[in-house]
């Protein structure tokens, strides 16, 4: 019999035993035996090699390769067992209780829509089909368009954006777009954005040739009426902001900040990349906002992917309808076409519709919740976040700063200030730690305008028993930090690897991005 | 009877009533409109939004989309021979397996630690494209190949402190929309003209239009119309002598039998990775790539993300992580280039897997039996009467220019009957490259059986001459 308290139950403190997979992989290419094959493709018939020979001869001589490239050569048992140890030394948010990744949503993403996505009738389309062959992906395409006008309050939406950056992008274009068509353009080169604003607000419209206006936090943690009032002039193209920002507090002043830059002529972009705390509950509209973009790999649980793909939804009002990458897609009553026929289109920001199983996947977890149930998201989300603030604000060492007392939305930018002060650990040294019990924390929280940053986004798809492990972890954490602070600073110990010399990174003379490169550097 | 039945939805946990109640307990709030106390009333959304009513069951909800997708028609179901910047080539099983994996399709941003595979993948990946590239710098995905183009257009700006770019203008159109809008208004594109009989680079015109202010010349290889162009040598030369830079664009796939640019000068590469392992998805699963030589003013001017490979606390240990992440917009939003966000990432994962399957001789072989099916196309379409091949004489990779301005019959007409046939012919460009008449692109891969070239040969045929016989 299994004798209870024979081995020590970490569940007790809900801190899990944890320690992550350590399969100490090589790298692929030192997995390579010359001859073995991963897969075969079909040999030429005959007939076409009787016709036209080798096909190389008929090639020019110079652009003939001799040398096949120096690819690995692996069996496929081989390569997918490789990869497999790779996934296994990857933890993504089907793993983990993946609420230390604020600003990113890291929300549920149901299976059954990956199983519809991963539908033939859907991954065989090919994108220059004739319309009458696609009806149906055309269809999901246009109601998801009609959804988001309904969640925004605004007139149309494109879904050619490949993620939220690119739609900021698309925004700072339709903004250009626009005072080229009234001649101000020239004239209006500054963009107005707000310090906790995804650095792309600021980042995407220099692409475009903007000026960066910048608004600071006040001490209440939010944009100052006063502050845009001074920033905007006759220069002002346009504000781009994120509201909530990435401490979660809603800005309860956005429609007089909408006010302020119509008045001088701007125009509007809000920043909804993460709505996951006001779906129903507020809308880009009422706000007064002329363009908005949400992303559907946040909010709309289409999966992360490590980093993509991804998509921006971008919204419209009927005014900007006209400056829109083409093709729209439209329907007639009776059947989906798309639409060229936009007049004044910035063109084009990405080939043809954008991610479109992305599009499918946000479709269908729509189609899951209806109304009430986008509303329930939300109001779990917040409820779940408040939760967690309150207990975070309980832990040594941590805090929310501005708006003391205040509810938050959907997320909260917290501090390890007091706890670095007291112990030297920092919240790198967290994140670190953090890993060996399981969870993912995140150190990217840029500008550092919060000392000794974290945020922490619990979503709508924890359960409590879930953030409480979470949370059991910080504490542990914590308590580590004031007892033996060695061991946080020295983490992590039970993941893949241990602490990476950085330095190298930025060293011309060391960074190697490639395996060659690092053969050649470090002359194996 | 049911109609009020409260739902806690399979998504939201913590739905369930006596949770929520003794989470807001603890909160200290009664209810959770208190927790919007911050939203005024004047935002507030009063009505309900207009949504279909939803299907939560997961079954109705199967049913629900798989019936609106048998609406359409796939190439799975059909013989398609499309092309232009997306590709249907055969997705090997392991691919989807990996890319599925719900540790690589759930993760997200996660450190070198927790996430090692993650940065291990993509450095694999990259070192990989370095390879088939014969490149030391290849950057993780970014959204498309026309997003490539147009951050190794600004790099090359930014290089050589240029403004003026000189494109090929046998580009494909929806890529030089994509270009011109990520230029505007900073840096001016010009078309350099291609020879009408042979669908290469116009050297004359480049030559007359190059000059002091041209930071690079971007064409592409094989360009959109199926050309292999031999002259890249002579082109980076040119370029070079006016300290420009020459940029090219191309389609990995090809490089299995193909020189990479590298081989004639190139300094900045990029295209399009779909082709390595993805299924087309609509146009969904595009993802571009940025290859350089390793060099700091070429590395320092990306925007990407770049992994490395280092080492760690621990003897003989590999650790990866960002290398020169203050590049990037994510570290300064002001001084960092370009900008960097959520992209393709999982595509770059695939096509690392791919590369890793196919491996050298493979892409040789895939490379060989692509050249040959699509000569052999060619040789069978151009024997039909009212068909002609442009730049019959320059050599094709998987696609090219079939006209029917002989025929009298439009592409949109040729298209429509081989349609009724079951066969999806090749992407109309009559109207995007008007000086070549009656015009479609066709793409023939290894996928492409001789059957299916010749059921394609034979319906087209028919096609054409049912119209003589009118």
């Amino acid at each position: 019999m299994f004798k209870k308290g024979g081995i020590k139950m970490s569940r007790k403190s809900k801190v899990r035993n944890f320690h992550q997979a350590k399969w100490d992989e090589p790298v692929i290419f030192e997995l390579s035996n010359k001859g073995e094959r991963g897969i075969l493709f079909p040999e030429i018939e005959k007939e076409i090699e009787t016709v036209v020979g080798d096909g190389i001869s008929n090639l020019p001589k110079n652009m003939v390769r001799e040398q096949p490239p120096n690819l690995p050569e692996i069996s496929q048992m081989q390569v997918l067992k490789h990869y497999l140890r790779l996934s296994q030394q990857t933890l993504g948010a089907d793993l983990n209780v993946d609420i230390g990744q604020g600003t990113c949503t890291m929300k549920y993403s149901p299976k059954i829509n990956e199983k519809l996505a991963t539908s033939p009738k859907f991954t065989e389309l090919h994108p220059s089909q004739d319309e009458t062959t696609v009806q149906g992906i055309l269809e999901i395409i246009y109601k998801l368009d009609l959804f988001l006008r309904e969640i925004s309050g605004l007139d149309k939406f494109t879904f050619q954006p490949g993620g939220g950056s690119q739609a900021i992008f698309a925004i700072a274009s339709i903004i250009q777009a626009h005072h080229d068509a009234t001649g101000e353009s020239e004239k209006r080169d500054e963009i107005i954005t707000t310090m906790f604003s995804h650095p792309s607000d600021a980042a995407a419209p220099i692409v475009k040739g903007y000026k960066i206006v910048n608004i600071y936090p006040n001490e209440d943690g939010l944009p100052a009426v006063e502050a845009l009032e001074k920033a905007v002039s006759s220069h002002t193209a346009g504000l781009l902001i994120t509201n909530p920002e990435d401490t979660g507090i809603f800005n309860p002043k956005i429609r007089e900040f909408t006010r302020i830059v119509h008045e001088v002529g701007g125009v509007c972009g809000y920043d909804q990349a993460n709505a996951n705390g006001v779906l129903g509950i507020t809308r880009a509209k009422e706000a007064g906002f002329d363009l908005c973009f949400f992303n559907l790999h946040k909010t709309f649980s289409s999966p992360h992917g490590c980093g993509g793909p991804a998509a921006g939804a971008l919204g419209v009002t009927e005014e900007f309808i006209k400056y829109l990458p083409t093709p729209l897609v439209e329907f007639d009553e009776s059947k989906y076409f798309f639409n060229f026929d936009v007049p004044k289109s910035i063109g084009k920001v990405r080939a043809f519709y954008g991610v479109v199983p992305a599009i499918l996947k946000a479709y269908s977890w729509i189609m899951s919740l209806g109304s009430k149930g986008l509303r329930e998201v939300s109001e779990v989300a917040v409820l779940n976040n408040n939760y967690l603030l309150k207990k975070v604000l309980e832990l040594r060492g941590t805090s929310a700063p501005y708006a003391e007392g205040r509810h938050r939305i959907e997320q909260v930018r917290y501090s390890w200030n007091e706890l670095y002060k007291e112990t030297g650990v920092t919240t790198e040294d967290i994140t670190c730690r953090m890993v060996d019990f399981g969870f993912h924390m995140w150190s990217s929280h840029h500008p550092f305008i919060v000392a000794q940053p974290f945020t922490l986004e619990p979503t709508e798809s924890y359960s409590k028993a879930e953030i409480d492990e979470y949370i059991a972890g910080l504490k542990k954490v914590v308590e580590e930090a004031y007892e033996n602070p060695e061991l946080v600073k020295t983490a992590p110990h039970r993941s893949v690897v241990h602490k990476i010399d950085i330095d190298s990174l930025d060293d011309p003379a060391r960074w190697a991005i490639t395996w060659r490169a690092y053969l050649k550097k470090s002359k194996k | 009877m049911n109609k009020k039945k409260k739902i806690v939805h399979p998504y939201i946990p913590n739905s369930v009533p006596e949770i929520k109640q003794q989470m807001l307990k603890e909160i200290g709030v009664s209810d959770i409109d208190t927790l919007y106390e911050d939203i005024p009333e004047e935002l507030r959304f009063k009505g309900e939004m207009n949504l279909p009513d939803p299907l939560v069951s997961e079954y109705a909800l199967e049913r629900h989309v798989d019936q609106i997708l048998a609406k359409n028609q796939t190439c799975q179901e059909n013989l398609s021979f499309l092309g232009g910047d997306c590709w249907q080539h055969y997705v090997p099983a392991i691919c989807d397996e990996i890319n599925q994996r719900s540790e690589f399709l759930t993760a997200y941003a996660g450190e070198p630690y927790e996430d090692h595979g993650r940065f291990q993948t993509l450095f694999e990946y990259a070192s990989m494209m370095g390879e088939l590239l014969d490149m030391d710098v290849v950057n993780v995905p970014t959204y498309d190949w026309g997003q490539a183009a147009s951050t190794s257009i600004r790099m090359a700006a930014r290089i050589t402190r240029r403004t003026e770019v000189l494109v090929a203008e046998s580009i494909s159109p929806d890529r030089l929309l994509i270009i011109r809008n990520y230029c505007k208004p900073t840096i001016k594109i010009e078309l350099v003209k291609y020879d009408k009989k042979t669908g290469k680079l116009d050297i004359d015109d480049l030559k007359a239009k190059i000059s002091s202010n041209t930071a690079g010349i971007y064409f592409e290889n094989p360009s959109y119309h199926g050309c292999i162009e031999d002259q890249g040598k002579i082109i980076s030369d040119i370029a070079h002598k006016h300290s420009a830079l020459s940029l090219v664009g191309i389609d990995p796939i090809s490089l299995g039998i193909l020189i990479p640019p590298s081989n004639y000068g190139a300094d900045i590469v990029c295209g399009d990775i779909q082709g390595l392992g993805m299924h087309m998805q609509y146009g969904g699963s595009l993802a571009g790539f940025i290859a350089t030589r390793d060099e700091e003013r070429f590395v320092m001017e990306y925007p990407s993300r770049l992994f490395g490979i280092t080492t760690t606390a621990v003897e003989g240990e590999y650790g990866f992580g960002d290398v020169t992440y203050e590049r990037t917009s994510f570290h300064d939003r002001i001084e960092g280039k370009e900008f960097i966000g959520t992209a393709s990432a999982l595509w770059g994962i695939t096509a690392g897997v791919y590369l890793a399957l196919v491996g050298p001789q493979g892409m040789q072989e895939l490379g060989q039996l692509i050249v040959q099916k699509s000569q052999y196309a060619i040789k069978k379409l151009s024997e039909i009467e009212g068909v002609n091949i442009p730049f019959y004489a320059s050599s094709h990779f998987k696609e090219f220019v079939v006209d029917f301005s002989t025929s009298s019959k439009t592409v949109k007409e040729v298209n429509k009957t081989l349609l009724k046939e079951g066969i999806f012919g090749g992407k109309d460009i009559s109207k995007e490259f008007p000086e070549l008449g009656n015009c479609a692109v066709y793409c023939v891969t290894e996928i492409h059986t001789k059957e299916d070239i010749d059921r394609l040969v034979q319906a087209v045929d028919e096609c054409l001459k049912r119209e003589e016989s009118k």
